[in-house]
């Protein structure tokens, strides 16, 4: 008996310890965030401190943060929605006449370095006259989200029982008619999946955004990149840039947990 | 009628086609040009028009010690970064596989590195590392250790690196291994179990050679995520102190952007592109051999 409570406390002294590494950046993060700038740069480091609202009004006052959350709100929304135009019936397509061959294709452009695409898109943007323009950012980024709502969906898809619109094709239905209007319908939580983590990703994404916006379609990654070396030894605006730009990631993983540890780990695991 | 008749017959092109095209045209033809571009001497800030030499620009930057430095640094940073991500994703994973009050919470932490704009986290670290201010320097003092140049020093740089690549990766490796063990079927762990194996034993001899597929998967995504590593390193160091942290991807980077010899980047770029390649070959082999 007492040798089960002694592992047991282990156990619980394992997972505290586990979950305080995990958290502790975030936690460091919030607390400098709301630090003066005395207070950050005080030695040893201060735990408790008068919090202040200053860095936060500095990062959106003197900085036009609204624009920047605006275009990285705009570029992964529609970068998502057109994938989720061509990605649903490629997935439905790979699903049903298991086209696994396609499917490699597609993942290709999820394992392959972005950088090797980047440089093309860079000089071929330019030619166009489309750099930093919402049309080049909104390509680069869908080739991101993509992979993503294909390599989902066509996993779930496979979930769907084919019976289901093989008999409403006997009923005369089309094959297209029946995935719009049988397949989709039941096909929720997996589109809320692909949407949410390709979201998620476009909205973390750094490297096509530095190269392809400039000041009218710069995206949150390059304004707090930026603010870091403009403001290089204001701690606490930066931190605050940091929460901000965390913020709507996190909040969107905590209302999406399950869906958001399903679409990381599938493909993974087998099924 | 006819028409959609039409769309019937042909859904298995018909349906995929515009993605088909959309990769074909964002992926495959910048790949392509890439490779055509390594074999020219086109820098864009010389004015001078584009003009084919051969393997010029092979010889010229396969030559160049930095390069070859960027390779090793890839390599290396990749191999440890992963193999203590693997060591510690599996750990957890097999110490949070049971049930106990609070696993979706401590699920749920383990998604938050995943999400972190990794970016923002790069500038985290940074503080953290500040030489003066930073916490590191502070818990080393406190435990009456040497203080540390983390990034600042070209010695200490990629350990620094691999550090918050490990923070931020290694639940995803836990996630995946904890996924696999949730769906393992209980029976051979009682057998072993009625037959008198001990814990240690059930987990070496059963569970862990039936989740090792899984495993493995989850050891090639990240292999592969982390010879790609930008985000951090650039945010972080942008490469420095000097090139100590330039890894073949950041190399790529300046070369593409700051001195826009694309030439001689394209080779760069070609490089990484067909190490990344060979990787992701590995995980599709994996995944037909186990029959996914």
């Amino acid at each position: 008996m007492d040798k089960r409570w002694l592992r047991k406390t282990l156990f619980y002294i394992a997972v505290i310890g586990i979950s305080l590494i995990v958290l502790f950046p975030f936690l460091w993060m919030l607390a400098s965030s709301f630090k003066t700038q005395v207070d950050i740069i005080s030695w040893p480091p201060r735990l408790i401190f008068s919090p202040t609202l200053q860095n936060y009004r500095r990062v959106f006052e003197e900085q036009d943060f609204l624009k920047y959350f605006l275009n990285s709100t705009i570029v992964g929304g529609l970068a998502v929605g057109f994938s989720l135009l061509l990605g649903l019936p490629a997935a439905y397509s790979i699903s049903r006449y298991t086209q696994q061959r396609l499917a490699v294709f597609i993942l290709l452009a999820r394992l392959m370095p972005g950088i090797s695409f980047l440089m093309p898109w860079y000089i071929v943007f330019s030619r166009l006259n489309l750099m930093d323009s919402y049309v080049a950012l909104v390509l680069s980024h869908m080739l991101i989200a993509l992979p993503i709502v294909v390599w989902i969906m066509s996993t779930y898809f496979n979930g769907i029982p084919r019976e289901l619109e093989e008999s409403a094709m006997v009923d005369g239905a089309t094959r297209q008619h029946a995935f719009l209007a049988i397949i989709l319908p039941l096909s929720g939580p997996g589109i809320i999946t692909a949407t949410t983590l390709s979201f998620i990703f476009s909205w973390n994404n750094f490297m096509f955004s530095q190269v392809l916006s400039m000041e009218k379609t710069k995206t949150l990654p390059i304004a707090v990149y930026n603010f870091v070396s403009y403001a290089e030894v204001d701690w606490g605006g930066v931190m605050a840039a940091a929460v901000a730009i965390m913020a709507p990631a996190i909040i969107l993983t905590m209302i999406f947990q399950k869906y958001v540890v399903k679409g990381l780990t599938m493909g993974a695991v087998k099924g | 009628m006819i028409r959609s008749n039409f769309l019937e017959r042909h859904l298995a092109i018909l349906f995929p086609l515009p993605a088909i095209i959309f990769v074909a045209l964002l992926m495959i033809f910048p790949v392509l040009y890439t490779f055509f571009l390594s074999f020219t001497n086109w820098n864009l800030t010389s004015g001078m028009p584009m003009s084919f030499n051969g393997i010029g620009s092979y010889v010229r930057v396969l030559s160049e010690p930095r390069f070859l430095h960027a390779i090793g640094r890839t390599f290396s940073f990749t191999f440890f970064a992963v193999l203590i991500e693997a060591f510690l994703g599996v750990a957890i994973a097999l110490i949070l596989n049971r049930a106990f009050v609070g696993k979706s919470v401590a699920k749920l932490l383990l998604l938050l590195p995943l999400v972190a704009t990794p970016v923002a986290v790069g500038i985290v670290f940074n503080l953290f590392y500040d030489p003066t201010i930073g916490l590191a320097n502070f818990v080393l003092k406190s435990l009456g250790l040497p203080q540390g140049h983390w990034i600042s020093h070209a010695d200490s740089v990629i350990p620094s690196l691999i550090l918050v690549d490990v923070w931020q990766w290694t639940p995803m490796i836990t996630l995946i291994v904890l996924a696999g063990l949730a769906g393992l079927s209980e029976e051979p762990v009682e057998a072993a179990r009625v037959d008198g194996a001990s814990e240690w034993q059930i987990l070496r001899h059963v569970t862990i050679p039936m989740v090792m597929p899984v495993i493995l998967t989850a050891v090639i995504l990240r292999l592969i995520d982390a010879l790609k590593t930008f985000d951090i390193i650039f945010a972080m160091t942008g490469g420095g102190p000097g090139y100590a942290s330039e890894t073949l991807n950041i190399m790529g980077f300046k070369y593409s952007f700051e001195y826009f010899r694309m030439g001689q980047s394209s080779v760069i770029l070609v490089v990484l592109f067909l190490i990344v390649f060979l990787c992701s070959l590995g995980i599709m082999k994996l995944r037909s051999a186990s029959e996914i």
